[in-house]
């Protein structure tokens, strides 16, 4: 491999690998949001008030 | 329907196969079609990624302040995510500039940088203006204010591009090579015929990328939004 060659790799390698570090974030960063949204999602259900025993009255 | 609206239409799995589609096609033709330049030699072909991704940086800073004048023209509460996330783009491909830039730079002037070169100072000026807009943004508390602040921040950086794009070029002493001239581009044929290619490819992706960021940031608003009723 020539000098030119080396450095003509590590240019592209470089670019490769910054779009590689964007895209990884992204995925955490929705990741995350997929956990939030989970967590929301079984919220209600969990603060739901505790279901009344029924009594006849009267 | 405008152009725009045309273009936000495009699914994201269509524009992140077209991404693939492009930047493969792009690189078979950098290093398999294009010719070895005459005077810069095997190295020209970091020029067709740094060029483009220079271009494209021009066009995502030159988009937020577009959508930052939109927020503060027409108070469109979209825009000022739009344009957060176009500046974003901007600085993550005018990383990419400076870096693929600098390799080269290396190799033929043995110089990762050279102080002396407008060319490189201006770009420097503009990606870090842009990178402050950062700072600025984080630094006050979400809101109107805010939103205007960054909108006002985002149209003064547009001044610099047009200034770091063509001062130079209307300078006499420069060493770093100037693809576009007064008289129209320096090369023609396959080389001419890549570069397009190239700059369709990043310009491609920019946008798929910008599309992806966009969403996510608008679900976790969304989110956020649904975060507080349930509060």
């Amino acid at each position: 491999m020539t000098t030119a060659e080396k450095y003509v790799t590590a240019a592209y390698c470089a670019i490769f690998f910054v779009v590689l570090v964007y895209v990884a974030i992204i995925a955490l960063k929705l990741q995350r949001l997929e956990r939030e949204v989970d967590e929301l999602v079984h919220k209600p259900a969990a603060s739901e008030e505790p279901e009344r025993e029924t009594v006849t009255v009267g | 329907m405008g152009q725009v609206g045309r273009l936000a239409r495009i699914p994201l799995p269509a524009l992140a196969a077209a991404s693939v589609v492009l930047v493969t096609t792009a690189l078979a033709f950098v290093f398999f079609v294009a010719p070895n330049d005459q005077f810069l030699g095997f190295s020209q072909r970091i020029f067709y990624f740094h060029v483009s991704i220079a271009f494209t940086a021009y066009l995502a800073f030159g988009l937020g302040a577009w959508k930052a004048l939109v927020h503060l023209w027409k108070r469109d509460p979209n825009a000022d995510l739009e344009s957060y996330v176009a500046i974003h783009q901007g600085v993550i491909f005018g990383v990419l500039v400076l870096v693929t830039g600098s390799i080269w730079a290396k190799y033929s002037w043995g110089h990762w940088w050279l102080w002396s070169e407008n060319q490189l100072v201006l770009f420097l000026v503009l990606f870090l203006f842009y990178a402050a807009y950062f700072m600025l943004r984080y630094s006050v508390d979400e809101g109107p204010q805010r939103a205007n602040l960054c909108a006002v921040y985002a149209l003064f950086g547009v001044v610099l591009i047009p200034v770091s794009f063509l001062a130079i070029r209307l300078s006499q002493k420069f060493i770093h090579p100037v693809v576009f001239t007064r008289h129209g581009a320096n090369f023609g044929g396959w080389i001419m015929v890549t570069y397009l290619i190239t700059q369709a490819a990043v310009i491609v992706l920019a946008y798929t990328l910008y599309r992806v960021e966009l969403a996510g940031k608008r679900l976790d608003a969304r989110l956020r939004l649904l975060r507080e009723s349930y509060a």
